[in-house]
């Protein structure tokens, strides 16, 4: 069993489902991907498949990645990862997987880059509250407040929560539910947000751990 | 895009009948009660439409006990059974929100003739 495929965000919907609860969905490609190699306990110590996304022009990879994709028979791929095999199933080089994966399956992880912020205030970094907007405040609408004490520590401490860049970081969207599954066009529909901006390249797979509170039985 | 579309195409209910702000509307609203299912009518005037695809709603109000209630529906829901025009209005806006601000007879829209 492979569990999961690489893909794209395409953007958000809403649809009704039979009781006519309006539903808001985010639309995935998954797949099709190609497996570019298989890691193994004898020789990487451990078991995945690495899986290549979309195809890229010949003459924009460089001779490695060539070389690399060549070994699957496949064209140079724009967005490589991998996605944990528990080794069962066999899997051969070249080999093109989609959305059959998920199969059966209700819950998915979804793994992918957050929208840039750029240079980004505390009470939008972190959910600070800001100063009082009236009584004579001049300058502290919007600031962070007292950082530290004076003579002891004398110094902020490490981790303390500042302004700072905010965003285009690794992030993963746990236990969506999947609403549908289409295999003519390669897309899955999880209820929710994912992260990224459309068109960003993701990786979706089986839910890893049980969220506090949600009952529910992948495998 | 096109995928999203599709799904969302899906979802298009096409039995719904044409009907324009300013008329008199019977809406068929399916309301579950435990177990049962039952069909409650809302009669009212349409105050507006809004939005296009599944996410297109209407407006309807009415006056209940001299209180006035608007209810906004999204069109392509499955709650809605369905939807029957009980007197075309003529009426020359898109929203009719000052219908809001009248009581009484100044309530009434104009009818339109149907040739």
């Amino acid at each position: 069993m492979i569990a999961g495929v690489l893909g794209k965000k395409l953007g958000m919907a809403e649809i009704f489902t039979e009781d006519g609860e309006c539903v808001p969905v985010t639309v995935l490609h998954a797949g099709p991907c190609t497996v570019l190699q298989v890691r193994s306990t004898e020789k990487d110590g451990y078991q995945a498949v690495q899986l290549g996304f979309e195809d890229k022009k010949r003459h924009r990879a460089n001779k490695p990645e060539t070389g690399h994709v060549k070994k699957a028979n496949a064209e140079p791929k724009k967005f490589i990862g991998e996605v944990p095999w528990d080794g069962e199933d066999e899997v051969e080089l070249g080999q093109s997987i989609g959305v059959e994966v998920f199969e059966g399956v209700k819950y998915v992880d979804v793994t992918g880059k957050s929208k840039g912020h750029g240079f980004t205030g505390v009470v939008r970094r972190h959910h600070f509250a800001g100063g009082p907007a009236t009584h004579g405040q001049g300058n502290r609408h919007r600031s962070p407040g007292s950082i530290g004490q004076s003579s002891y520590p004398s110094r902020v401490f490490k981790g303390m929560r500042m302004p700072g860049h905010m965003g285009v970081e690794k992030n993963t969207a746990r236990n969506l539910i999947i609403v549908k599954i289409d295999p003519e066009t390669n897309t899955i529909a999880v209820k929710g947000a994912v992260p990224g901006h459309n068109g960003s390249y993701i990786t979706i797979r089986r839910a890893k751990a049980q969220r506090k509170g949600v009952m529910h039985k992948n495998q | 895009m096109d995928a999203i579309k599709k799904l969302e195409m899906e979802c298009l209910k096409d039995d719904i009948p044409e009907f324009n702000v300013g008329d008199d509307l019977d809406v068929h609203v399916r309301i579950v009660e435990g177990e049962k299912e039952r069909i409650q009518v809302f009669k009212g005037t349409c105050i507006g439409r809004k939005g296009s695809g599944v996410r297109e709603t209407f407006t309807v109000r009415r006056i209940v006990a001299g209180e006035g209630v608007e209810r906004v529906f999204p069109l392509h829901s499955p709650k809605v059974a369905s939807i029957t025009v009980s007197r075309p209005g003529k009426v020359r806006r898109a929203k009719l929100y000052y219908l809001r601000d009248r009581v009484g007879k100044a309530t009434r829209v104009k009818e339109r003739r149907i040739k």
